[in-house]
């Protein structure tokens, strides 16, 4: 494709304005006439309302007025499910503001709209809500035993949903298995904690029929069907934006009850009105990942090959189902992992609590599946006395039986496939750059010292490129700049520079003289979301494919109006010249005029106007990225202290658009999962009260803690988009838990630790230590 | 019961002070911080509030030659002082300083919420120790949080400014 910019570490077009404080954030909107909202939230975890009683906030000067779910009528009904499923059999979802009763602290129940947010802070806090409390659904693990409380008054039981992954002969491969090993694994995941805080700004037209939203999320468009849908309007009324947003990681893709009441108070009101959300309601009311008890058996062969798993996972699901099973879904979909099992069956059941609820979190549920599988992994190995990475040797897919069809199912009911990962090159490239020889003999000399040094390897697959589209227009100005406009999302993901280097390369122009423009649904009319390590697969390929067909079409014109013939064209540095040492040549802004219409002057023959052209990608099959992580730790027995000393990354996501963007993904990745395995940790109390609410109690990393993480890339292209690329955000994160937990179980093999669970506080180990005399 | 304490029935403060080397003096509320105060009364919405409780750094702006969170302390604690927020960090005639421009070349930044803070915690370090240690950077962001990068390049792009403040670059 005559790359220039394609596979070239190219600094970032976003950067110019953002390291000068000329980004344009969710707070930084300032409408006339702005209003701002604060909102009273559920201090119960389960309660009905009794009463509320708003006069005294409304006497507060300044305050506009107060709202509760009656004063929004028939508007505050529960919103629509945003991944309708027939797997779901109870699936309430949340409403702008909580009615009769309340189910996790947090939850809005009256909002406040007032002339500063200060002063709408102030009345907030002059309301009272009066409840009666309920029985309170705070430990998933027992939420589904008969006689357990339930999260909903109005509900039979706590079962939202029960999902099945089987395949294969199961008794047949359990009954002839050398070893049947239980394993029983808890993990935590906590929140996504963008730096940035949620925030809604919504105006109305002066008619009151045209409604502008401005959103910190990651799918705008979701959100305008959400809104539109939800308030009875047409959805060419309702534009939705999302400005510079400051960090998703998922939890931003979720159509939240606060993007219907700021719309719905700016409506009664009558004026803008802006809600920002504070850290500590990041902490009760955005949705997180938390937890999944897996209880599972595993079939082993006698040389220690991995054959089959059957058990049950309980998955805590929070209060509300407003995203489907998106979240447990990709939990058993990520099933077998790398691991060419013969037979799998496992039940997830997912359960409600009182609690905010969990969707996706950078990986999703995958981070949960490639735990549970690494663990497995390394548990067999213990018990077979095998090296952790002999036992995947000999149990990994191979990559000839690539594409390798799982045995389960994709969220679209095709089977699952993956393509071109090469799992025993990854593990080896990763070891051979750890040199896990040499950390043997460093490990043993340090034993002996008293230090203890442990080293950890985990393998992980991934699916990318999320269907069914993401959508681009690629069109010339006359002066000879060329817009990307696409409906796809970004959150610091670098789309612009790489839709920006997809574009120039095709057209041969600088990068320079490329503009995107995204996230506007009133500049693009579809849109899916920036989820699911998605769009560089999907709005890439749309790039290149307009692109193309700007390109051809730029030929077309030109040999037009250069009396040529297009082959003898050629389009480079942004001009249109007749080959052959010929000095005819026309720019391409000469052309962009020429089919922007000129009054009075046909088109030419067979040549649609503007120098433009609108693609979507269809996402037909899933590109599946892959890689292995190896991780070296040192443990204080003293402190239970852990340090990560390295972190090695095997990584395969296809063709490199960017490389500088793939390691800033990958690396980033990784340290959220090491957040995960040995900081994050949400905390309620028995009752449903949220223990860490502020950043002093909810831990997460930090510079002096994390590692320099070396990245070893392959690049397998996808043979499923027309780019070859795979998705890389979530790549780091997936397998990142696994390998440190591992690291920390190999660092304390002397004590024979077991670790079964994360994130593990130094208090943890010492509490294992201590168990260990 | 809470006392509300609505702006209009306080006095407010006069203050003077530098931000960017423009003098201002300003009638304040006493209970606005001075992270509200740049953003809403001078506009200078580049300083970042990422949790309002002093710990994710995101607000960090140079106070007299050091870094300070600007949700902690109030406009009129910024009385008589000077202030730099990143607005101010590139020179007069646009050109960056070497930390911002490390920060593009380095990709020491993703979605940008975190990094003006990281900018001025890093160009009054830098101001102090022109040839930090990789440690010393990573303790001198310790009170910044940064949710995307996992700091690496950060602390590179710290590295490469403090060569180009040295004369090396």
């Amino acid at each position: 494709m005559g790359a220039r910019y394609f596979g070239a570490a190219v600094q970032r077009k976003e950067d110019d304005r953002l390291v000068v404080g000329r980004g344009r954030y969710l707070d930084d909107v300032a409408l006339p006439g702005m209003l701002h909202a604060a909102y009273v939230r559920a201090s119960d975890a389960h309660a009905r309302i009794t009463n509320i009683d708003s006069s005294a906030a409304l006497g507060v000067p300044g305050v506009i007025a107060v709202f509760t779910a009656r004063d929004f009528g028939a508007e505050n009904r529960p919103t629509a499910q945003m991944a309708p499923s027939p797997l779901l059999q109870q699936a309430p979802t949340w409403s702008p503001l909580a009615d009769k009763h309340v189910c996790y602290v947090g939850e809005p129940v009256a909002m406040v709209v007032a002339e500063t947010r200060a002063l709408a802070e102030d009345a907030a806090a002059l309301v009272i809500v009066e409840t009666d409390p309920l029985p309170a659904v705070t430990d998933y693990k027992s939420a589904l035993d008969p006689g357990a409380p339930l999260a909903h008054a109005d509900l039979k039981s706590n079962l939202a949903a029960s999902m099945q992954a089987r395949f294969g002969d199961v008794a047949g491969v359990f009954a002839r298995a050398a070893r049947v090993i239980p394993v029983t694994l808890e993990m935590h995941r906590g929140g996504c904690h963008a730096m940035e805080c949620r925030g809604v700004v919504a105006a109305w037209s002066p008619a009151g029929d045209e409604l502008t939203v401005y959103s910190s999320t990651q799918s705008p468009y979701p959100v305008r069907k959400g809104i539109a849908r939800h308030l009875g309007l047409d959805e060419h009324c309702v534009r939705v934006i999302a400005p510079d947003v400051g960090g998703g990681f998922g939890p931003k893709a979720v159509f939240y009850p606060e993007e219907l009441s700021v719309p719905l108070a700016a409506q009664r009101v009558g004026r803008p009105v802006k809600w920002i959300e504070d850290r500590r309601e990041h902490i009760l009311a955005t949705t997180q990942q938390r937890d999944q008890l897996w209880t599972v058996e595993v079939a082993v062969a006698a040389d220690g090959r991995l054959l089959g798993l059957r058990g049950r996972i309980v998955h805590d699901n929070g209060a509300y189902v407003p995203y489907g099973l998106i979240l447990p879904g990709t939990t058993v979909q990520s099933l077998p992992g790398p691991y060419a099992l013969e037979a799998l069956d496992v039940t997830l059941d997912v359960a409600l609590t009182n609690f905010v609820p969990t969707t996706p979190v950078r990986g999703a549920g995958r981070p949960n599946a490639a735990f549970a599988l690494e663990r497995i992994a390394d548990i067999v190995a213990r018990d077979v006395g095998l090296d952790p990475a002999e036992i995947r040797r000999r149990s990994f897919v191979k990559a000839a039986q690539m594409p390798y069809p799982t045995g389960l199912n994709g969220r679209d009911g095709t089977p699952i496939a993956y393509d071109g990962c090469d799992f025993h090159q990854s593990l080896e490239l990763a070891l051979a750059r750890f040199d896990a020889g040499d950390f043997r003999r460093r490990q043993t000399a340090a034993r002996a010292e008293g230090r203890y040094l442990g080293m950890g390897i985990a393998t992980y697959v991934e699916d990318t490129g999320l269907a069914p589209f993401e959508g681009a227009t690629v069109r010339v100005d006359s002066n000879g700049r060329v817009i990307v406009e696409t409906g796809a999302a970004s959150q610091g993901q670098g789309h612009a520079t790489i839709f920006a280097q997809i574009a120039a390369d095709q057209l041969g122009v600088d990068i320079a003289d490329v503009t995107v423009k995204s996230a506007d649904t009133g500049v693009f009319p579809l849109g899916i979301g920036t989820i699911a390590s998605r769009v560089a697969v999907t709005g890439g390929s749309s790039v290149l494919m307009a692109a193309r067909n700007v390109r051809a079409k730029a030929l077309k014109i030109a040999a037009v109006m250069l009396e040529a013939a297009e082959s003898e064209l050629t389009l480079e540095d942004g001009h249109v010249q007749v080959a052959g040492g010929s000095n005819k040549k026309l720019p391409l802004g000469a052309l962009a005029a020429r089919l922007e219409g000129i009054p009075g002057l046909p088109m030419p023959p067979g040549i649609t106007p503007g120098l433009s052209d609108t693609a979507y990608f269809e996402a037909r099959q899933t590109t599946f990225a892959c890689g292995s992580n190896v991780a070296e730790v040192e443990v204080d027995i003293e402190t239970g202290g852990v340090k990560v000393h390295r972190y090695v990354v095997a990584h395969d996501c296809g063709l490199l658009i960017n490389p500088m963007l793939v390691d800033g993904q990958i690396r980033g990745g990784v340290v959220h999962g090491i957040g995960n395995a040995l900081f994050e940790r949400m905390i309620y109390d028995e009752g449903g009260q949220p223990l860490t609410t502020n950043y002093g109690e909810y831990l997460l990393p930090t510079a002096p803690e994390m590692p320099n993480i070396e990245i070893v890339h392959t690049q397998t292209p996808s043979e499923r988009n027309p780019l070859g690329v795979k998705g890389a955000g979530e790549g780091g994160t997936i397998p990142a838990t696994a390998c440190i937990i591992a690291a920390i179980e190999d660092a304390l093999a002397p004590f024979g630790i077991a670790l079964r669970e994360h994130p593990v506080s130094p208090q943890r180990l010492i509490e294992l230590l201590a168990d260990k005399g | 019961m809470h006392d509300p304490t609505p702006e209009a029935g306080k006095a407010r403060h006069a203050i003077s002070l530098t931000v960017n080397g423009t003098a201002h003096a300003v009638d304040v509320d006493p209970r606005q911080h001075l992270g509200d105060f740049l953003r809403q009364t001078l506009q200078l919405t580049g300083t970042h509030l990422g949790c309002e409780h002093g710990v994710c750094g995101a607000c960090t702006v140079i106070v007299d030659g050091a870094p300070v969170r600007a949700c902690l302390i109030l406009a009129v604690q910024a009385d008589g002082a000077s202030v730099t927020t990143v607005e101010g960090l590139a020179g007069k005639e646009g050109a960056l300083h070497p930390i911002q421009s490390a920060f593009r070349a380095h990709h020491g930044l993703q979605c940008g919420f975190c990094t003006p803070g990281m900018l001025t915690t890093l160009a009054a370090f830098l101001a102090d120790n022109t040839s930090p240690t990789e440690a010393e950077v990573r303790e001198a962001i310790s009170g910044n949080l940064c949710r995307c990068t996992g700091y690496q390049t950060i602390v590179e792009a710290a590295l490469s400014a403090a060569q180009t403040l040295r004369g090396e670059g």
